[in-house]
């Protein structure tokens, strides 16, 4: 098929890019171990245990560790051979996902408040989690933040839970299957984990009770420098674990989805107006759970349907509404198409040109800032002539091998230039961080000096003489690296949205074929 | 023997036009370093976005970094040897919760390193104990896998557990600095003052 062609056509460097990435992304989140082993997998493809430990040098207890750790956070699968050889497989555009977590996050709190952001956080931050561990995560975090004398309750954070559950932002891990009649022969040298489609949203019927928990202030002193003692204290390692063996992750798919929509009803917006974005965002909505994602279209939803889904307190009349439907299916954008009659009218959104769209738009977006406005012009028309052209084609479907394949592969470079941009931006962040390490680190010793004196109620002329120990420039020294990694971490972000957009773009094409 | 140079002047011994110079033409200056790391562009970059959610994700993903770091997940690179051992290393350890994959209590069975690692089946064994040694050494005790329970053995427990090995380390320091005494110093039985002549313990006339 032509995307192998295009595939062997890229240059190998968009693969050193995405592996460079993994590599700064692994070793930052997980140290340098656990980034050899991944690199590794990443570059080899599959392979089992002693294989990695013999071709990495790595001693068989560290292989194992780091594979721990990788496997926790579903980063590296594995499956048995024939002969009963265990090979381990990474997964290098979910390492990469790792740039995606404050979104993740952030979009959790939009949607759930705290309570869901908390929980999200808690799920990617360790993997895997039951739902009885999350909830006590959750809800001794939330406690820690609350005013003294209150907490916040177990089955607060579990209602919170099963909504995310519900709206499929959490979904099951695959897990050991139960057998019945269980085969006398030796077992298998690795599960082969399983989950039924409609296991998947299941919350087991708990019933948690209790309350969240403070951390005794004498865990960590004022300014969050760990003791080396940690007090012992009373944990309740010895209850039994309600829900063992069912473990929850991020369902990473689902906020994509949600990203999308986003970005679909934020070009409405700006292309037309309020209301039609409000139209759009509706039928999305609506077309949330019965979508898959790699649906070019929604499923055909009737103008009375959306009336009736439209938001509580959005006043328009079936007329208006009849009208905006008949605008939004008549803009060449072709985000929304017509494709019936009945029920006043059957709607679908148009996912694949609207993704398409979109990430034509940021293609152009991207030609106009570094190359300037004439480029941008000449970009723009040569894009316009050849959708001129395809008008006599009626089926979007049907464009020919040869635009496909250009846009395709215009998509796929500049995707790997993002993701270039990215390692270029860790790497420098990293650098900076570096070259400040001795006045970083005698910044945090100053601070926690202060800190630990406010709290025995020091005079103000000494915390003064403490904090003249900084230097006026190098306190600007200071100032200017902290603007700068946060401009640095900032643009990490933003980059990212680019590559959501465009990855979506180049999915959903790769899917079609 | 060597060409001959023009009296004064200087002739390449290559072909100028090829390099991209037209004859006679005045060559760029003498660079006396190297160019610049982050080179002027001709188009400024576009600005950051700027908003509560851009802040919030910032501030989170700074946090996030932070956080990662002090989660048992991070492996540490085994420290290399030290020629002096300083003292303060002792008060600098991070607390870190140890992770050990795998809900179920530890079971007596044993498994000597010598036949866990000829078993057959090429698996992740459970690892029971992540005691850090001083030289890496491999943890003593592996446990055989427990069946139709691999799953389980990946998955983190994460209760906050002291484990066994974390109870130790701090035992040891407890012990530690509950005397005033180095621990050696009455090592080998030898016995304080015994053979000293300066018997501090005696009445001196």
């Amino acid at each position: 098929m032509w995307m192998d062609e295009i595939a062997l056509r890229l240059p190998s460097t968009m693969t050193q890019a995405e592996i460079k990435l993994c590599s700064l992304l692994l070793q930052e989140h997980f140290g340098e171990i656990v980034e050899k082993i991944g690199v590794h997998l990443i570059r080899t493809g599959s392979q089992p245990l002693r294989v990695i430990a013999h071709d990495t040098g790595t001693s068989l207890d560290q292989v194992k560790k780091a594979l721990c750790v990788l496997v926790q956070h579903n980063l590296v699968s594995y499956q048995v051979h024939k002969r009963g050889v265990v090979e381990y497989e990474a997964q290098c555009s979910r390492v990469l996902r790792m740039l995606r977590y404050p979104r993740y996050i952030y979009t959790t709190k939009t949607l759930y408040s705290d309570t869901g952001e908390l929980i999200v956080e808690e799920l990617l931050l360790n993997g895997k989690l039951t739902m009885s561990a999350v909830v006590k995560k959750v809800a001794d975090r939330l406690t820690e933040t609350m005013e003294d004398g209150k907490t916040m309750d177990y089955a607060e954070v579990s209602n919170t839970f099963v909504r995310l559950a519900d709206t499929h932002f959490v979904q099951r891990c695959p897990s050991v299957p139960t057998t019945e009649n269980s085969d006398p022969g030796p077992p298998p040298p690795a599960p082969t984990l399983v989950i039924n489609e409609k296991d998947m949203y299941l919350v087991p019927k708990l019933s948690l009770i209790g309350k969240g928990k403070r951390r005794r202030s004498s865990d960590e002193d004022a300014a969050g420098e760990p003791k080396a003692k940690r007090p012992k204290h009373t944990t309740d390692n010895k209850e039994p674990i309600p829900d063992d063996g069912i473990y929850w992750q991020a369902n990473l798919d689902r906020f994509h989805q949600h990203f999308r929509d986003q970005a679909i009803v934020s070009a409405v917006a700006n292309r037309m107006d309020q209301t039609s974005s409000e139209i759009v965002r509706t039928m999305l909505r609506m077309s949330e759970i019965t979508t898959s994602s790699s649906a070019p279209f929604t499923q055909p939803l009737s103008s009375n349907e959306i009336f009736r889904s439209l938001p509580v307190g959005y006043n328009i009349s079936k007329q208006v509404l009849d009208q905006y439907l008949t605008l939004l299916a008549d803009d060449p954008l072709e985000f929304v198409g017509k494709s019936g009659d009945s029920g006043g009218g059957m709607y679908v959104i148009n996912l694949h040109k609207a993704l398409a769209s979109l990430a034509t738009a940021t293609l152009e977006s991207v030609v106009q800032e570094r190359f300037g406005s004439r480029c941008a012009r000449i970009f723009r028309l040569v894009l316009q002539k050849k959708h001129i052209e395809q008008k006599q084609v009626e089926d979007f479907a049907m464009i020919p091998a040869k635009e496909a394949k250009d846009m395709l592969y215009k998509m796929l470079s500049e995707n790997f230039m993002s993701l270039q941009s990215i390692a270029n931006l860790i790497e420098r962040r990293q650098f900076e961080t570096k070259e400040n390490k001795r006045l970083l680190e005698k910044s945090q010793r100053v601070e926690a000096i202060i800190a630990s004196m406010q709290a025995t109620g020091a005079e103000e002329a000494q915390l003064q003489e403490i904090e003249e120990m900084i230097t006026a420039p190098e306190r600007q020294q200071l100032e200017t690296l902290k603007r700068n990694v946060n401009k640095l971490d900032a643009s990490e972000i933003q980059v990212d949205e680019t590559i959501f957009l465009l990855e979506s773009y180049i999915e959903c094409t790769m899917k079609r074929q | 023997m060597a060409g001959n140079k023009g009296r004064g002047r200087a002739a390449y011994t290559f072909n100028i036009e090829a390099v991209g110079f037209s004859k006679g033409e005045k060559l760029p200056d003498v660079v006396l370093k190297p160019p610049p790391l982050f080179p002027d562009t001709d188009y400024k970059p576009v600005p950051l976005k700027t908003g509560e959610g851009e802040e919030y994700m910032l501030a989170l993903k700074q946090e996030l970094r932070e956080t990662m770091k002090r989660m048992p997940y991070f492996i540490e690179t085994p420290e290399e040897r030290q020629d002096i051992e300083r003292y303060s290393k002792r008060y600098m350890k991070v607390y870190k919760e140890e992770w050990i994959p795998g809900s179920k209590p530890k079971k007596a069975k044993d498994a000597g390193k010598g036949t866990s690692l000829t078993r057959t089946a090429d698996v992740l064994k459970k690892i029971e104990e992540l005691e850090k040694r001083g030289d890496g050494e491999k943890s003593d005790e592996e446990n055989e896998e427990k069946e139709g329970s691999k799953e389980k053995s990946k998955e983190g427990d994460d209760d906050d557990d002291d484990d066994a090995a974390e109870q130790e380390e701090y035992d040891e320091e407890e012990q530690e600095e509950e005397n005033d005494y180095i621990n050696s110093y009455f090592e080998d039985g030898d016995d304080f003052g015994a053979d000293s002549d300066d018997n501090m313990d005696e009445a001196t006339y």
